[in-house]
């Protein structure tokens, strides 16, 4: 799986992708199949090359992320939080959606494909950790998606419309980590030591969302303008917080490169795993 | 009581504009910035608002029951205050 | 007026809201246990027995005249005990509830699946609001009942320590769970207690959804390959028992039974509500291409209605009494998410106060903070293992 491996092709990476596979099969309600689809915009034809390298980019970033906050389901430190990240999980999954359904099919795409040809950023990936973690994961992702959605719905491209959707959803999801933010770093001493810890142990993966990606339809300098805005605006908010700016590298040293190159960390496999698992035990079963 | 308990407030939902706000039921939080975004998550996630009141439900003064004679019986003997009370002429309109 | 304990918030009412009830109602609690529940100490001896007399003959006008009680009315210590307790362990039902669906949340199989899956998930935390929320408006705080519920002292539905197996098990929760469930929250939206009413309007309303996306899950594995359809019998297998047990042990031995309806907190038998539900599914499950595991089960043509086999009633007091496949699994989990998230409610608490931003401290935390705390104690009597009540006696399941 190289870097640039389109998406129609990574998509067959599966072992069983096509239909039936020879299984009995009891269907017979077409109804069931068709409503599998996902609501892509009709009439709107799937992108092809480097803008649907873009959409499987921003799709699993948001698919990815979308899955490990509903890891929360059930275990999140207080009600009100049950229901707040799962409508961010829902937000981002509908996102995903959408942004896959532009490359292809999305169940295809999002139990199909082994963990190379996915091309979400290291950060979504990253474990929940405890709340802290999820919460600085959160504000490092959401700052930037809305920032790049807000330019994308703006632009015109092949995401406008999407975007133009997303960035309202974007800018809640920012709000709220927002607002967790300054209260877990200025709230007492054991969650300011835990918040401190998240923001720094995340930052090295912060660089990777201002590689310049291909297709979307951007301005050359967007990608340099965005990190300069996103760096300016995590200050602010850290400082309000009573929490210091990082001074790590924003990067990983390894020269291989990082998610948008299909290079994953490794509790992303697990992730995988447990997420695909029920869909390719059953090779071209409707759900 | 532990200090993690979060103090209640009321919820208050204008459903759709022309509407007053009415009440939605209450929540926990630790101040109005997170109760108002914990309203909006829970008690209008299907489209249910279009504003939301969170009020500290500490601070809500309500009449007692002990009170409910004197409230509100002196206003039930007064059905001058209704128009029903006036006979008006066959015929006569816009009145 | 605003002192604590005399105030309260009015729950006023909310003509096109889930708590819908019409006209204002102050549903201040904490105000309302001291009018009520804390007054009768006062007034058990003297002339104020009259008094108390008079507050009785209220009561019961109101509750014959089907009128609703709202918090801040006259209402009997055992009324006031036999609610908290029923919504406590219903709000209960609703946070574990979640549990054995959010197993199958990161492995759902589509992302449709995955969509509504979330959704419903969310709705059960939702539910459980809703009903603490409702529970609060007695003099409980949620912080109390949640104690209660991880110390064991108040239950839940024993239905969810059921293991959820398999993907099929997520659909036949939704259908045969989520079914027994509405089935018992309909009539619920016309109990007595105003803002137990109005949360379940609420609850209802919402639920719609969840018993259809089960049943069209397990459609489509019905109709889907032999490996799937299997799943989806082996799931109904599993769960259509101790589903019918969700409506609560035999009429005959049902402890607070005769108390509720005549209260009109609960409308219909644990038994009445177990035939409708029988009635409602065995057409249904026909639909499906699947069958229900009786060999009993059959149309009585005399009485309208079907006959079914004979429940495990061992099995239901097993569970009920902590042996089921989960109730330590379920609860641990329960226990740890508390645990594990009380220094981000500290922080947040913490840093309101640093801001100044928390409400005023007076009875903030919850409404019953005015209330003399014995008549609250008194009041919610932890469900006694073994009377027959407590759980699912009352029929409230999820």
């Amino acid at each position: 799986m190289t870097a640039d491996h389109g998406p129609g092709a990574s998509a067959a990476t599966g072992p069983a992708n096509g239909p039936a596979n020879g299984t009995a099969s009891r269907a017979n309600d077409p109804g069931i199949g068709a409503r599998s689809g996902v609501a892509r915009p009709t009439g709107e034809p799937r992108l092809t090359g480097a803008p649907a390298t873009a959409a499987l980019a921003l799709g699993d970033d948001a698919l990815v992320l979308s899955h490990r906050l509903a890891e929360w389901a059930g275990h999140a430190p207080v009600l009100e939080e049950e229901v707040a990240l799962a409508n961010i999980a829902l937000d981002l999954l509908g996102q995903a959606r959408l942004l896959l359904s532009l490359a292809g099919d999305e169940d295809e795409l999002a139990y199909l494909r082994e963990e190379r040809a996915f091309r979400n950023v290291q950060l979504v990936e990253q474990p929940n950790g405890d709340f802290a973690v999820t919460i600085a994961r959160q504000l490092y992702f959401s700052v930037h998606q809305e920032l790049l959605y807000t330019r994308l719905a703006a632009g015109g491209g092949p995401f406008a419309a999407v975007a133009a959707k997303a960035v309202k959803e974007v800018a809640y999801h920012r709000d709220h980590a927002e607002q967790w933010t300054l209260r877990l770093g200025d709230g007492t001493e054991e969650s300011h030591r835990r918040m401190s810890a998240a923001v720094n142990g995340l930052w090295r993966f912060t660089g990777e969302l201002f590689q310049p990606l291909e297709g979307l339809g951007l301005d050359p300098a967007a990608p340099a303008a965005m990190e300069a805005e996103w760096l300016e605006r995590i200050a602010s908010v850290l400082g309000r917080a009573t929490l210091s700016v990082p001074d790590g590298p924003r990067h990983g040293a390894w020269a291989a490169g990082a998610g948008r190159q299909g290079l994953h960390t490794e509790p992303f496999g697990r992730m995988l795993a447990e997420m695909q698992h029920l869909h390719r035990s059953h090779p071209g079963a409707s759900w | 009581m532990s200090h993690d308990d979060w103090p209640l407030w009321e919820v208050f939902v204008r459903s759709r504009r022309g509407l007053s706000h009415t009440h939605a039921g209450s929540l926990h939080a630790p101040d109005a910035e997170l109760a108002l975004r914990n309203a909006r998550d829970l008690y209008t996630r299907r489209a249910e608002g279009v504003s939301i009141w969170v009020v500290p439900s500490a601070a809500v003064a309500a009449s007692s029951p002990d009170e409910k004679d004197a409230f509100f019986d002196p206003a039930a003997d007064k059905p001058y205050r209704h128009p029903t009370f006036y006979d008006i002429p066959e015929g006569v309109r816009h009145l | 007026m605003t002192a604590a304990g005399t105030t309260a918030p009015a729950h006023a009412g909310a003509p096109t809201g889930a708590f819908g009830a019409a006209g204002p109602s102050g549903d201040a609690s904490a105000s309302h246990a001291e009018s009520g529940a804390g007054r009768t100490a006062d007034l058990a001896t003297g002339p104020a027995a009259d008094l108390q007399a008079g507050f009785e003959a209220e009561f019961e006008a109101a509750i014959a005249a089907d009128e609703r009680i709202e918090p801040r009315d006259w209402m009997p210590d055992d009324y006031r005990a036999t609610l908290v307790r029923q919504m406590a362990q219903h709000a209960h039902s609703e946070i574990i509830g979640m549990q054995p669906e959010a197993n199958w949340i990161t492995r759902a199989p589509s992302l449709r699946r995955k969509a509504i899956l979330m959704a419903k998930v969310q709705d059960e935390a939702g539910h459980g609001l809703y009903l603490y929320s409702a529970a609060e408006t007695l003099g409980v705080s949620r912080g109390e009942l949640l104690d209660k519920l991880h110390s064991g002292r108040q239950r839940y539905s024993s239905i969810f320590n059921y293991p959820s197996l398999t993907w099929a098990d997520v659909g036949a929760i939704g259908w045969l769970v989520d079914g027994a469930a509405i089935t018992n929250q309909v009539p619920l939206c016309r109990c007595s207690y105003g803002p137990y009413a109005r949360a379940m309007v609420r609850v209802c309303k919402e639920e719609s959804f969840h018993q259809r996306q089960g049943y069209e899950l397990l459609l489509a594995l019905s109709q889907g390959t032999e490996a799937q359809h299997a799943m989806a019998q082996d799931a109904v297998d599993r769960w259509w028992w101790p589903s019918l047990m969700m409506f609560g042990p035999p009429d005959a031995e049902s402890a607070h039974s005769d108390r509720s309806m005549a209260w009109k907190i609960k409308r219909h038998s644990n038994d009445e509500l177990r035939r409708r539900f029988v009635d409602i599914c065995v057409p249904q499950a026909e639909s499906l291409g699947l069958t229900l595991p009786d060999p009993a089960l059959a149309w009585n043509e005399e009485r309208g209605s079907h006959d079914f086999g004979p429940i495990d009633w061992q099995e239901f007091r097993e569970v009920l009494r902590g042996n089921g496949p989960c109730n330590d699994r379920r609860l641990a989990q329960r226990r740890r998410a508390h645990e594990e998230g009380a220094w981000v409610r500290e922080a947040a608490a913490a840093h309101a106060v640093r801001r100044g931003t928390a409400p005023h401290r007076q009875g903030a935390t919850a409404r019953p903070a005015a209330v003399p705390e014995p008549t609250v104690s008194a009041a919610v009597p932890a469900a006694a293992p073994g009377s027959g009540g407590g759980n699912d006696a009352e029929g409230t399941a999820i």
